[in-house]
């Protein structure tokens, strides 16, 4: 196989751009036509992480397998537009990547023996041996140890998160930064870096197991889970929601499920995702403001999504123990999809699913939940106590919920003067547009409501 | 995006007979990997259209019509609901599915709100 220069290879890199323009600079990609290059991407994005996966088990490391796999790519633009796609595209991207990772295994052993001039006896043949045997074999022990990989914890959250994407979702790095709101070259920088830092640390392809594949797993759930809520509450920006990103979670989630449908707590979190992303349309009204679940128009759930959610909470519920904290969020969210408006909604239950939260995984902003569903149960002046308790707390002090929610009982209890002044104060503290707008109106309405009164 | 994938298998849509066991097994074996991807979101075979009514809408009238209906190349015999990121991956997918006849036709859930 011909040598792909790095030009070439970065091009190859940046394949992806939706509308099928080429990436400037890149010889390569102008000459493919169009809708070879579109089957391409396709293929790509199928085979991208079965492929990097594959051959991380191989070579051991994420940036080696992931350029391997780029080397793989740029051979099917030179070839395919010219000789057509082949029948089983995974099979020729992967026996390409193969032929050079064998290579560079054979290099890396000349290498190392002429380094360690010892005798000891090379045990280099059984290596190779494994090597033909181990790319043939399932591919789902690959994806997993791909997953545990991207997401370890060495890494900080951003670099996790931006490195799933990029070799699980085989999304560009234009895609992630479109969808973080970061400029392009800081993702390719986070990734770079993510990869340098698990080559520092010594981070090889493994599964884990016992207590380390507890935790591990659990790093795992928390990166895909962010993935999902920043598509599903932007933290900043124009949009209210994000979907594009809430639908790579939901797959992530999706594909873990399968890989590993023994663990209740990845059913719990796509059970979450899936209620929650059956809201995606009904939370954003007709001029892209925000509408909260107690005011969504409960026909434009998505029920399909509502029932893929409801089965997975119940395929953790059946897998037994304990509810664990993705678990439990998922029952809240079932609670609010179970009941045909809002006013039919089990306030008493979802106290107690909080309740169970607040003990298994303590957080302000449980509480604060918390208040909120005490609120409803037991009426706004018992919310309104539990939530006071909470002003005082550092990590709420820029939180822009706590105000909002403080504001909306205030409202329910007819203090609209201090209700306004906390909506106001929820809304110098949001970053979202669409939800400092929403903020502002019920400002509005408070001081309305107070001139009336 | 998520896409529903129509199976038109002609005549065999109408066969009172189901699959043989081998093409059971390769049809299973493509399913678990679309399931595996995360792709699939959904999906049925559908008795014959002999089992099947059909309700006509003319002004305030409606119409019960009882299967089989005659246009068979345009029967569906089972959907699929994908969640895909573009109609190209979708349409990769599909040509991997283990059919040796038929037409089968992806078409974009524009709108998937409500029932």
């Amino acid at each position: 196989m011909r040598s792909p220069s790095t030009r070439a290879r970065e091009g190859a890199l940046a394949i992806g751009p939706r509308q099928g323009e080429a990436p400037e600079g890149t010889g390569h990609v102008e000459t493919v036509p169009a809708d070879a290059h579109r089957a391409i991407e396709a293929i790509w994005r199928i085979e991208s992480a079965r492929l990097i996966a594959g051959l991380a088990r191989l070579v051991g490391d994420i940036g080696t397998a992931e350029e391997l796999a780029q080397d793989a790519l740029v051979a099917a633009l030179e070839q395919w537009p010219v000789s057509g796609v082949p029948e089983r595209p995974g099979a020729w991207l992967m026996a390409t990547a193969k032929h050079r990772a064998t290579d560079l295994i054979r290099r890396r052993k000349t290498l190392e023996r002429k380094y360690e001039k010892l005798g000891r006896d090379v045990e280099g043949d059984q290596e190779s041996k494994d090597l033909d045997t181990a790319i043939d074999e399932e591919f789902g022990d690959d994806l997993l140890g791909l997953i545990f990989m991207a997401c370890h914890p060495v890494l900080s959250k951003d670099a996790r998160v931006a490195l799933t994407l990029r070799v699980l979702g085989g999304l560009t790095t234009e895609e992630i930064g479109r969808g973080f709101l970061v400029p392009v070259s800081s993702i390719a920088q986070r990734i770079v870096r993510a990869k340098r830092t698990l080559t520092e640390a010594h981070v090889r392809f493994e599964l884990p197991s016992g207590p380390e594949r507890v935790a591990r797993l659990a790093s795992v759930l928390e990166v895909i889970y962010l993935i999902f809520n920043e598509g599903y509450a932007a933290t900043a920006g124009e949009d209210w929601v994000r979907p594009a990103l809430c639908e790579e979670a939901l797959r992530l989630g999706r594909i873990l499920a399968e890989l590993v449908p023994t663990e209740p707590e990845v059913h719990g979190l796509v059970a979450l995702m899936e209620i929650h992303a059956s809201r995606l349309h009904a939370r954003v009204g007709p001029s892209g403001e925000p509408v909260l679940l107690l005011d969504q128009d409960r026909a434009r759930w998505d029920r399909l999504l509502v029932s893929r959610g409801l089965a997975a909470l119940e395929r953790a519920e059946r897998l037994g123990g304990a509810m664990g904290p993705y678990a439990l969020q998922a029952a809240i969210a079932a609670c609010h999809a179970r009941a045909a408006t809002a006013a039919e909604t089990d306030w008493l239950r979802m106290v107690a699913l909080y309740d169970a939260l607040a003990e298994l995984a303590p957080s302000p902003v449980v509480e604060l939940n918390r208040a909120v569903a005490v609120g409803m149960a037991f009426g706004p002046a018992a919310g309104l106590d539990l939530v006071d308790a909470l002003v005082p707390e550092p990590s709420l002090k820029a939180y822009h919920l706590l105000p909002a929610v403080r504001g909306d009982l205030l409202r329910k209890l007819g203090r609209f003067e201090e209700a306004r002044a906390e909506f106001e104060r929820a809304a110098s503290l949001t970053q979202n547009v669409r939800e400092r707008e929403l903020l502002q109106r019920r400002a509005a309405e408070c001081a309305a409501e107070r001139m009336a009164g | 995006m998520r896409v529903l994938v129509l199976a038109k298998e002609g005549e065999r849509s109408e066969a009172a007979t189901p699959p043989t066991p081998a093409a059971m097994a390769e049809y299973q074996k493509f399913n678990e990997e679309l399931v595996k991807a995360g792709v699939v979101v959904g999906a049925g075979r559908l008795s014959p259209s002999s089992q099947g009514k059909r309700v006509r809408f003319d002004g305030r009238k409606r119409t019960v019509i009882d299967g089989p209906f005659a246009e068979t190349k345009e029967l569906v015999a089972g959907y699929w609901l994908w969640q895909v990121r573009s109609l190209d991956e979708a349409i990769e997918w599909l040509k991997r599915a283990p059919y040796d006849g038929g037409i089968f036709e992806i078409r974009e859930v524009s709108q998937h709100e409500g029932a």
